[in-house]
């Protein structure tokens, strides 16, 4: 039996794998697009693209079920693709098109999508810590098994409100996965500057189960938030993920110089040493799972499949005027 | 006003300049909020500040807004000047409890004995784009609360003689600056002036209708006047300046001149400083009016993202000439 259930077991793994470096890379071209939107002053307002981040949304959602929920922030198009959005309704919501996920109304930092879990991004540093948790508190209540995770970034930290949740979480035994995505920066400040003592002590104080992991690895962050996401579904109470991770771009599609907060050869670095779709490619051709070709193929397929849902959302309609009062009260 | 010389600066640097100017004139007064140091800010206002203070008295924070605020009360009780700088307008929700249960009632809860001399800056203003978490103008929660007085400059003259005297003042000052009037130019003289809190300015005399406007909307205001001068109506705009303390007397002398009062704020219409300001004028002016005063603000909706949508929220200047129109019998 097990030489029959080994070779499946290590399919499923490659297909997993396969699935994983197909999200990243969407997310990445998805990004690649919105910056070029902006470029091309297609798009209103600004954006915060994900690009480099892309591991720690892909590893995270793989290990979640469509029916369970996350929270994602104002850097949050990884976190909706990976949780299943597609990419022609995004573009549109970021356009302010009718066909957008919230018929224009959100923009860029407000995709929300019942359909995927996804109780929205939110544009308020920490504004979903509560959102997330009260999921958690529903599942539990309500006993439909789900778990609920919390994406947010470094600059959380700083607000109260994570601590106050937290401790429900915990007291609560709550299913609910904070993950901190600590991309070094906040806006224009490292986080080394607005962040005091240890960060997991932070939550390991309040009792959760919390955990560091590599966000540039994949599957790294895959395997640390299967077990997190299993123990909180069995009712183990709630975990805090830490994720090193970095943000290619500026903060916002926005913010070229950069050189007053961080070097170039820093940037420089992240990209050609740590960077999470590359070495995972590497790592897949090493390991003769797949080969260079395919994942080239891959690029291409998916460039051009974005490209074609930015021309499907440059197509698409406004909303009528008349639509601006609708949907303040349900 | 006095002699400028030519000399023009935008709305920006004219905040800059009087935190400047009063930074040097008096040692306790310190820049206290997020990327306030290196970045100036993401507005770019306080550009150029740490250079000349450092670090010391331009002090970056976490984003912490509850946090931060509350220790700048503390502060202003014991011999600082804080000027808080909350980034966008939405986030003084965060600060609420420090504003309004604290610094607000400090001194009357000590019978007068604490006295809490900061200042809070935040912006206001939609149109840029920004969604609903990131657009509003949120300036009447404070109107409400006694102890704190509101300032809401409209142009660059203004807004550097205000900020002046909300640094002077012994109360909690909450100073509003939409961040599409930035870039504003216009007169300011070089050097020390201040403009007391609680006078309006006549920023156009007219005969037939008041346009009380504030903020940003007097520039509105000012565009209607002119398209109404086109068909022979003659529009005076009257800014208070300051909702509190307010000069009653002014909006009410002008509107008992024209006998046709029109109100304009951005901020929520519905129990909003319109309201509020149409009350002064209907019961002051109440025997000189020929029409009811019309009340204009945001529209009664979260800010939409989608630009066609956010359009229509807020007054413009063809909506406010349309209403001045009518309200003339036009
Ligand atoms: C409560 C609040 N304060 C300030 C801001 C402005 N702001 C937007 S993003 C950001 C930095 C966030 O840093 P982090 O949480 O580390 O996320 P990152 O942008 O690095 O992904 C700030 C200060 C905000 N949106 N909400």
């Amino acid at each position: 039996m097990t030489t029959a259930a080994q070779p499946r077991e290590a399919s499923e793994k490659v297909d997993l794998w396969l699935r994983m470096y197909r999200q990243m890379v969407a997310i990445r071209q998805f990004e690649a697009q919105v910056n070029e939107l902006y470029t091309r002053a297609l798009m209103p307002g600004l954006a915060h693209l994900y690009i480099g981040e892309e591991a720690v949304a892909v590893g995270v959602c793989e290990a979640l079920e469509r029916t369970d929920y996350i929270t994602s922030t104002h850097r949050g198009h990884g976190h909706c693709l990976a949780k299943g959005a597609s990419p022609d309704q995004m573009f549109a919501e970021l356009l302010g098109k009718k066909a957008g996920y919230c018929k224009g109304k959100g923009g860029s930092m407000h995709i929300a999508d019942p359909a995927t879990g996804n109780l929205g991004a939110n544009a308020i540093v920490c504004g979903s810590a509560g959102i997330a948790t009260g999921a958690a508190f529903s599942a539990r209540r309500l006993g439909n098994g789900r778990v609920s995770v919390c994406f947010f970034g470094e600059g959380a930290l700083g607000q109260g409100v994570l601590y106050e949740v937290m401790n429900l979480a915990q007291l609560f035994k709550l299913p609910v996965i904070y993950v901190c995505e600590n991309n070094l920066y906040t806006e224009y400040t490292h986080y080394s500057e607005t962040t005091a003592g240890d960060i997991l002590m932070r939550a390991t104080a309040f009792g959760l189960e919390s955990a560091s992991v590599d966000g540039q690895d994949v599957r790294a962050v895959h395997a640390i938030s299967q077990r997190l996401v299993e123990r909180a579904r069995r009712g183990d109470g709630p975990a805090f993920l830490l994720c090193d991770t970095y943000r290619y771009h500026g903060h916002h599609v926005g913010d070229i110089n950069r050189e007053y907060y961080r070097s170039k050869q820093e940037e420089q670095t992240w990209k050609t040493e740590r960077d999470p779709i590359a070495n995972f490619g590497k790592w897949l051709v090493e390991q003769k799972l797949a080969d260079a070709a395919a994942l080239d193929r891959t690029q291409a397929e998916l460039e051009s499949e974005m490209k074609k849902a930015v021309d499907f959302a440059v197509a698409a309609p406004y909303p009528a005027v008349e639509e601006v009062e609708q949907d303040v009260y349900a | 006003m006095p002699e400028t010389g030519g000399r023009e600066l935008t709305f920006a640097q004219a905040i800059r300049e009087a935190l400047a100017e009063e930074m040097r004139r008096d040692p306790t007064v310190c820049i206290l909020g997020e990327d306030v140091a290196e970045a100036g800010t993401p507005f770019k206002v306080l550009s150029g500040l740490l250079e000349e203070f450092g670090k010391d008295r331009v002090v970056d924070t976490p984003i912490s807004e509850a946090g931060f605020t509350g220790l700048a009360v503390g502060a202003a009780m014991t011999g600082m000047r804080p000027v808080v700088d909350i980034m966008f307008g939405d986030f003084i929700t965060l600060t609420m409890d420090q504003m309004v249960n604290q610094a607000a009632k400090v001194h009357y809860m000590s019978g007068g004995k604490w006295k809490v001399p900061m200042v809070m800056r935040t912006t206001m203003g939609a149109t840029r784009r920004s969604a609903a978490q990131h657009s509003q103008s949120l300036h009447a929660w404070f109107c409400h609360v006694p102890g704190l007085k509101v300032v809401l400059p409209s142009t660059p003259y203004d807004a550097k003689g205000l900020l002046k005297s909300a640094i002077r003042d012994e109360n909690p000052v909450v100073f509003f600056e939409d961040k599409m009037m930035y870039k504003l130019k216009g007169p300011v003289p070089a050097g020390d002036y201040t403009v007391p809190l609680g006078v309006a300015d006549v920023k156009r005399v007219g005969e037939d209708i008041t346009l009380v406007a504030t903020s940003s909307m007097v520039q509105v205001a000012l565009g209607a006047a002119t398209l109404l001068e086109e068909i022979g109506i003659s529009a005076e705009v009257v800014d208070p300046r300051t909702l509190w303390p307010l000069d009653e007397k002014t909006l009410i002398e002008s509107a008992k001149k024209t006998s046709r009062a029109i109100v304009l704020d951005e901020g929520y219409e519905r129990y909003g400083v319109t309201a509020e300001l149409a009350s002064v004028i209907a019961t002051g002016a109440f025997y000189d009016l020929d029409a009811p005063v019309k009340r204009m603000g945001a529209m009664h909706v979260p800010i939409p993202f989608s630009p066609p949508l956010e359009d229509v929220t807020v007054p413009t200047e063809q909506t406010v000439f349309e209403a001045a129109r009518t309200l003339c019998g036009r």
